[in-house]
């Protein structure tokens, strides 16, 4: 097999041994997507350039010994969400086209300096807003299983140019679930880490108290990795925490003999597909064979995540989104008066969901419905934070299916935001509570389409999850019927 | 809950947003259409409950750095990302008549 369709890991792996250099895995990369962006818009631009001059600098450090670890000569690829200095940005926006940040994201300058190789910036739901990657300005990216279905979304560029061996790890960020549910409607594996563990500074913000960076890649081990390399400390956002950062891929194979793990009752009622319920619970049998014992628990108030959820997210994107106003960066509509250039520069650069979430976060933070809205939904926030807590006294870890369908039609739910909401019913409390979670592939329906199984954690316990996930992971990695093996 | 087209109205002034009269019907029904269905938060009992706004390391907290002076970024790499700039300031159109 071609060393550019193995996962991360084999991938680092021939790097290490020089079976492949960091130059011919970039040109196998470019080539793939070359060939097949055409039908899957994973990619916004590619950063041809900047990945040449690093894939050079890589195979010069490895061949004189000196190479910066696992990642080094790795094709890697952004979200258009994180800024990169002298790249253009856009968070898949008509308001940022043509923005170029004067300064690289943290988790940016982190890659770059492990070595990875940078080959472009990848499609996303308009600001991360949407579950589809229909909402992205510059058109919408396709499954690579099926071209006829979304890829998930906000992060589904990040997703798809995975599963489709564009490149063999990309980073995202989930605000509600925007990692972890693409990942499943892929097949790959995702991952949202602790609020708090990866650096946001230099990331657009959507919702802060909710948003967070993380890895995808085919393999476990890939995505230990790529969070070792981004993890930690950064004196830019104030939000990060000062734990120090594991080694997360050393005790990847300790296996998960006696680890107790949370069957949530509510995860696997009503709306669940019984096919993905069919799959999940074959995943979670693999790992009671490997020794997990399995308990049923209770999450009471995970019903009322996706209402909490939709006044939390939007209040706080109604007041991130503020600074899009037409004077410092950005499209700016003209007009003779500055208010009427605000309203039309808003108007011209957001696109319909952006619009409807400042609408809704607006009015729940505006005079009268403070209360009822937006205090309200923080109240019940900690009620669903304190489930998990409870449940944590006895569990290790949280099992439940990722996302309640595989992947559905492009268009299918564009008209109708409560159902496309609805798809982040699995993914939104670890958000709301702060918690990481895996999603990891655990078979396909009988359309031949991937399911994803979720694995939520106790807040910094990254390593026992991605432990959980490695014993969960498939042996064999599926090809989508347009890679060429 | 129902929003009529005068609360968008009001709203998208909040928000500085210049909506299309098509927009104002189609906002008005599907954000009655949310509203509706996150009207379920009322019912749950929250008497006591201290609300959450942050859920990251509780056992960090949110410590603040040192304020040590430390350079910005170059001005003309800041104001070359500017719709309109006189080389010192942004340009924004007349605020006083």
């Amino acid at each position: 097999m071609n060393a550019d369709l193995l996962p991360l890991s084999g991938v680092s792996d021939a790097l290490a041994s020089g079976a492949v250099s960091a130059e011919a895995l970039l040109d196998a990369s470019l080539a793939r997507i070359r060939a097949l962006d055409g039908s899957l818009h994973a990619f916004l631009r590619l950063t041809e350039g900047e990945a040449r001059a690093a894939a050079k600098a890589s195979a010069q450090r490895r061949a004189n010994g000196k190479g910066l670890g696992p990642l080094d000569g790795v094709p890697v690829a952004l979200k258009d969400i994180f800024c990169m200095e002298g790249v253009e940005t856009t968070a898949g926006s008509k308001i940022l086209r043509g923005y170029v940040p004067p300064y690289d994201a943290t988790v940016v300058r982190k890659l770059k300096q492990a070595g990875a190789v940078i080959v472009g910036k990848l499609n996303m739901d308009e600001f991360a807003m949407g579950s589809s990657t229909e909402n992205s300005a510059f058109g919408p990216t396709r499954n690579p299983w099926d071209l006829a279905r979304t890829p998930g979304g906000s992060s589904g560029g990040s997703a798809a140019a995975v599963a489709a061996r564009m490149v063999p790890g990309t980073l995202g960020t989930d605000t509600g679930g925007s990692i972890r549910q693409p990942a499943a409607l892929v097949g790959c594996v995702g991952m949202k880490p602790t609020y708090g563990r990866v650096s946001r500074f230099g990331v657009i913000a959507f919702a802060s108290s909710l948003d967070q960076v993380g890895p995808f890649a085919q393999d476990v081990k890939g995505v230990a990795w790529l969070l070792a390399a981004i993890a930690g400390h950064d004196p830019d956002d104030q939000t990060s925490s000062p734990r120090p950062v594991p080694d997360y891929a050393a005790r990847l194979d300790g296996g998960v003999r006696g680890l107790r793990i949370g069957v949530p009752r509510e995860y696997f009622g009503e709306g669940l597909a019984p096919e993905v319920e069919k799959a999940v619970r074959l995943g979670m049998e693999k790992l009671r064979g490997q020794g997990c014992e399995l308990r049923e628990i209770s999450l009471p108030n995970s019903p009322h995540a996706i209402a909490t959820y939709y006044l939390v997210a939007t209040a706080e994107a109604s007041s991130n989104l503020a600074r899009y106003d037409g004077v410092r960066y950005g499209h700016r509509a003209g007009a003779n008066q500055l208010l009427e250039m605000y309203e039309k520069t808003r108007a011209e650069g957001f696109g319909a969901e952006v619009k409807r979430r400042i609408m809704l976060g607006t009015y729940a933070l505006s005079a009268g419905y403070y209360d009822a809205y937006y205090l309200r939904a923080q109240k019940v926030r900690a009620l669903i934070r304190r489930d998990f807590d409870r449940a944590f006294s006895s569990v290790d870890a949280v099992v439940s299916p990722t996302s309640p369908t595989t992947a559905f039609k492009l268009g299918e739910k564009l008209d109708d935001p409560l159902a496309m909401y609805l798809n982040d019913v699995y993914t939104v409390p670890a958000n709301l509570a702060g918690l990481p979670g895996i999603s990891v592939p655990c078979g396909f329906d009988g359309r031949g389409l991937p399911i994803g199984l979720q694995l939520i954690g106790k807040p910094f316990d990254e390593e026992t999850l991605l432990r959980i996930a490695r014993a969960a992971e498939p042996d064999e990695h599926r090809l989508p019927p347009l890679v060429e093996g | 809950m129902a929003i009529d087209r005068a609360q968008v109205r009001h709203v998208a002034r909040l928000a500085r947003l210049a909506l299309s009269e098509d927009e104002e019907e189609r906002f008005a029904a599907q954000l009655g259409h949310v509203l509706e269905y996150v009207e379920r938060l009322q019912g749950v009992d929250v008497a006591g409950v201290e609300p959450l706004a942050f859920a990251g390391d509780a056992a960090a907290g949110l410590p603040l750095r040192e304020d040590t002076p430390r350079p910005s970024l170059p001005r003309d790499k800041v104001l070359a990302q500017a719709p309109e700039a006189d080389g010192q300031a942004f340009r924004v159109p007349r605020i006083i008549e």
